[in-house]
Formats: structure tokens, sequence, C-alpha cells
């Protein structure tokens, strides 16, 4: 099947119920490999609980329970013998609110590092993913005199780009993201929107946002949900000129939402 | 109330601007009112010892261990000893307390969920609800004994019982000011570090702490307090007995204890009565120096 190692998550009749409350239902999809698919929707649709399958953060809250099955990299991330620890090594996530450890800057881009290996890691090689990491995001040249500051003081902007940052050391194959700009002003919200560009090809990438127009500008392909269900995915050009579901074309249209 | 709708701040009536005025003074005297009772013990608990301070040999009281109060030829008041009871016994207690403590607020706030997290509080809370003369019961009739067994020495109410004691009486605090600073840190940062792929024990050490120890600082802090201050307890497991303890299992006699011990036979206005009360201003000054730490180390904290 080569048309199947283009999708790099998969899932199959995904249902999940918050106690009594079912959040999603008979959930299908396939994301394609190295692009950007946004989830919209609007609030309550399911869209934040579909996303944090994919790492399971959702089974934090004990009274969650999930049905179906998702295939991420060919393997059933709900199978018992699944490591959290390494699933959630190769699936970042940025979330809502830019949410940057309480350490120093340094520390909270080697903290994926220092968790993850067994002996210790030498300064050398620590030293060196900071630069890469920070230099692929945009930070090095700010921030190069101020790796000891703390992470929290920084501008919002600067700690979402950060909170990105220390995904990147430990190579993950997929970055989800749970409405990464929505904290932040115009200028931040292009600066992350051009880093994800910067990004593509390399990380598959999620993106749920509130936001219809950066899903048309920022996403190759468009997920639209309603009420836990997932009405259309198609390529972002696709789905807001010609939306095949008359949900969709009235969502897009700002008629609710 | 007039007929015709006036604005809300016409309607309201004269009765209720002099409540609004009562209330308000009277906020203000119950917010003035703690310092005024600090400083008003303070100064009954000097003014008592004040007349000693003069023929007071101050050599003597700090560094002498002869503790001889009641003497008809030549008293001797050295608090050395008892000084070195009261750190020893706190400072023992606290290094059974604090991991303790702090392991079990850790357990309740991290791991603990719906009906156990409950009941363990509730538990807990109940160990700080026993009055200490019932722990000094413990101390005499449990735990002398044990010692006594367990490690084959010869008197059961010393040092290390009257620490146990102090450990187990400041575990409570202990643990519900810790698990309170734990709960204050945002969930974001655990999220955050689960995210990626931080166990959980990973996420308590490299975040949780260092986020909390604010208040895990004030916690440890106000056990310390708990321990300096007690004194039924102590009085009843130290053993009593005025020397510089050379083990664990040496008796001890603390400041607490002495006052409460001799002050009732003292005639007032005594010499001895009155370095009694300076024992007191000791001790107020030693909290006093304790909590003034605390908060100028958490300020610090915070600062950075």
């Amino acid at each position: 099947m080569s048309d199947d190692s283009q999708f790099c998550i998969t899932t199959r009749d995904l249902s999940l119920w918050y106690a009594k409350f079912q959040a999603l239902k008979q959930v299908n999809l396939n994301i394609r490999q190295g692009l950007i698919t946004s989830l919209i929707g609007p609030s309550g649709c399911g869209k934040t609980t579909l996303l944090r399958c994919f790492n399971r953060v959702n089974e934090r809250c004990g009274y969650v329970t999930t049905t179906g099955e998702i295939r991420i990299l060919d393997k059933n991330i709900y199978d018992p013998d699944v490591s959290l620890i390494s699933l959630r090594k190769a699936i970042g996530m940025v979330f809502q609110r830019p949410n940057p450890l309480p350490i120093s800057v340094y520390e909270n881009v080697v903290f994926g590092l220092r968790i993850h290996s067994e002996g210790g890691v030498k300064k050398s090689e620590l030293d060196a993913a900071v630069e890469v990491a920070l230099t692929e995001v945009g930070l090095w040249t700010d921030l190069k005199d101020r790796l000891n500051d703390k992470a929290v003081g920084l501008q919002l902007e600067q700690q979402q780009k950060l909170c990105i940052a220390r995904l990147l050391p430990l190579k993950p194959e997929i970055i989800l993201m749970d409405e990464p700009c929505s904290a932040l002003d115009v200028d931040g919200t292009r600066a992350i929107e051009e880093l994800m560009f910067s990004l593509k090809g390399r990380y598959t990438m999620v993106i749920v946002t509130h936001n219809m127009m950066q899903a048309r500008r920022s996403s190759d392909e468009c997920i639209f949900m309603l009420m836990g269900e997932v009405v259309e995915h198609s390529r972002t050009e696709e789905l807001f000129l010609t939306p095949k579901n008359a949900k969709t074309a009235e969502y897009i249209e700002g008629r609710y939402g | 109330m007039t007929d015709e709708p006036k604005p809300t701040r016409a309607r309201r009536s004269p009765l209720a601007l002099v409540t609004e005025r009562v209330v308000e003074v009277l906020i203000h005297v119950s917010g003035f009112s703690a310092i005024l009772f600090v400083f008003g013990i303070f100064f009954f608990v000097f003014k008592e010892g004040a007349p000693f301070l003069s023929k007071l040999d101050w050599m003597q009281f700090l560094f002498s261990s002869e503790w001889i109060p009641t003497s008809s030829v030549q008293p001797k008041y050295g608090a050395w000893a008892l000084i070195v009871g009261t750190m020893s016994v706190t400072v023992l207690g606290m290094l059974i307390a604090v991991p303790f403590g702090l392991g079990a607020a850790v357990f309740v706030s991290e791991f603990c969920t719906g009906r156990l997290k409950e009941t363990l509080k509730i538990v807990i809370e109940l160990l700080a609800a026993i009055p200490s003369v019932v722990w000094g019961f413990i101390g005499l009739k449990v735990m002398s004994p044990l010692i006594i067994s367990v490690f084959q020495v010869p008197v059961g109410v010393n040092l290390f019982n009257a620490a146990i004691l102090l450990a187990l009486m400041s575990v409570p605090i202990m643990v519900s000011i810790g698990e309170d600073a734990l709960k204050a840190v945002p969930d974001t940062y655990r999220e955050a570090a689960l995210a990626l792929g931080a166990t959980r024990w990973q996420t308590i050490y490299r975040v949780l702490i260092p986020a909390g120890r604010n208040g895990l600082l004030a916690a440890v802090l106000l056990g310390v307090g708990r321990a300096i201050g007690e004194t039924m307890a102590v009085l009843m497991a130290t053993g009593h007995a005025v020397k510089i303890p050379h083990s664990i299992f040496d008796p001890v006699r603390t400041l607490t204890a002495t006052i409460a011990a001799e002050l009732g036979e003292t005639s007032q206005g005594s010499p001895h009565y009155q370095v009694l009360f300076l024992i007191g201003v000791l001790l107020f000054s030693i909290t006093f120096v304790v909590n003034l730490a605390a908060d100028l180390i958490v300020k610090g904290v915070r600062r950075q």
C-alpha cells in the first residue's frame, strides 16, 4: 500500500467519553505526513480533545474512556505495550498559553534531553542542542546572552517559540499545536505562522485553531468538526472555496460558531 | 423610599451608610489588634524579667550549662544546656519530619485522587488535632519501653523519643501547607512536562518542587516553629535532665519545659521567677528570628 505510507496519523472509529459525555464520535481520519493539517470548528466540537488523543495526555483525567484505534507510524498507540514516554517523545505538543517551565531558557530547551537520557548528557551536546533549537525558531540572536534568564520572564511570543524549540532536540515526528497563537498579538501570530512554514516538511504538524483565517493561511489540509464528528476533511483551498457539506459552508461563512 | 426612581446612590438609607462606616472601623481594629497583641505579650514577658537584666551574668546565662536556680547558697542560671536541648530536639525532629512531611505532601497532591485523597487529608489533619499532652502519654508509655527494648538503652525518655513526637506533631502542618503549595503550581507545568515524555517522578522533582519551593519552605518553617514552641510533649518525653546530650539517647531539657515545670514553684518577683521570664524572651527572640528568616528567604526566592 504505497498510499498508506503518506499517512502519519490514522484513526479508526475513535470515540471518546468524558464520564457520560461523548466528546468524539466514530472519528476516521488520515492525516498526511509532512504537512500542516488544521482542525477547525466551533467551541466544544471536540477538536482539542482529538488533538490531545494523539499523545494521550487526555488520560490524565481519570474519567476518560476511549474506544477505536489511532495508528501513528504504523502502530496503534492504544496497544498495551506502547510506552507513553517514548510516544510523547516522538509527538511534541504546543499549548494554548505559552507554558515554559519555571526554569532557565537553557534548561527549558534541554529538559527533554535530560529526562530521556539515562546516564546524563555531555555539556557540549546540550550546548549544541540549545544553539540548534533556538536558531531554528529564531531566538538564538535575541537570547544567546540570556540563556540563564528565567523563561517565564520572556515576552509571550518568545515564550511560545521557546515552547516549540524545546520539542526539537527530541527530534519528534509530529508536532501538535493547540491554538498556539490565541494568546499572541498580530506580530506574534505572524512569527509563529512563519515558524510553522519553516518547520513544514520535516515535521507533521496538526494545529487546532479558532481562527478560520489562520487555518486558511497556514494549513495544507483542513478538518472541519462539529459535535464530536468529522464533517469534512479536504485540502484547505477546497474546503474554503468549494465546501461539500452545507454545515461547513455555513461555518466558514460565519453563520455560527 | 420615595415614589419616583432615583439613582442608586441616593436610595441608600443613612443606616446603611453608618453600618458601612462601623464595619470598616471594626475591620481596621481587628487588623491592627494583631500587632497590638504581639507587642503586648512581648512587653509583659519582658517587663517581668527586666529587673533581673542588670544583675544577670550574660556569659553564664548563655554559655554555662549549670542550671541551679534553687540553691540557697549560690544559685546559677546557665541556660546553655537548655538552649542546646531545645535546638537538638528540634533539629532531630525536623530531620525526621521533613522527608516524611514533604513526601506525604507530594503523595497526597500528585498521586492520590478521589476518595483516597480526601480520606488521607482528613486523617492527617486528625493527627494535628491530638492534644500535646496525649502525645506526652504516648512518649512515656509507648515510645519509651519500645526505645529501651529496640535500642538496648537504659533510659527511654530521651532526645530521640521527644524528637519522634515532635516530628509526628509537625508532619500534619507540613503536609497541609505543602499540599497547598503543590496545588498552587499551575497545571500547565505538569502538562508541559508530561507532554515532553517526563515520568511522574521526573515531573515532581524537576518541575513541581522547584516551582513550589516557596510554599514548601514555608511548610517546613511552620513545622519548625511548631517544634520549637512545643512544651508539654517534650516535658514528658525528654527525660528533663539538664545536660548537654552526647548521643540521641541522652535525656535533655528544653527551654519551654523548664518554664512550664518551674514557674509554678517560684515566688513572684524572685530572681528565679525573673530568669524564667528572660528565658521566655529568649524563646520569643528565637521564634522571631526563625520567622523573619523564613519571610526573607521566601521573599528573596520570589524576587529571583
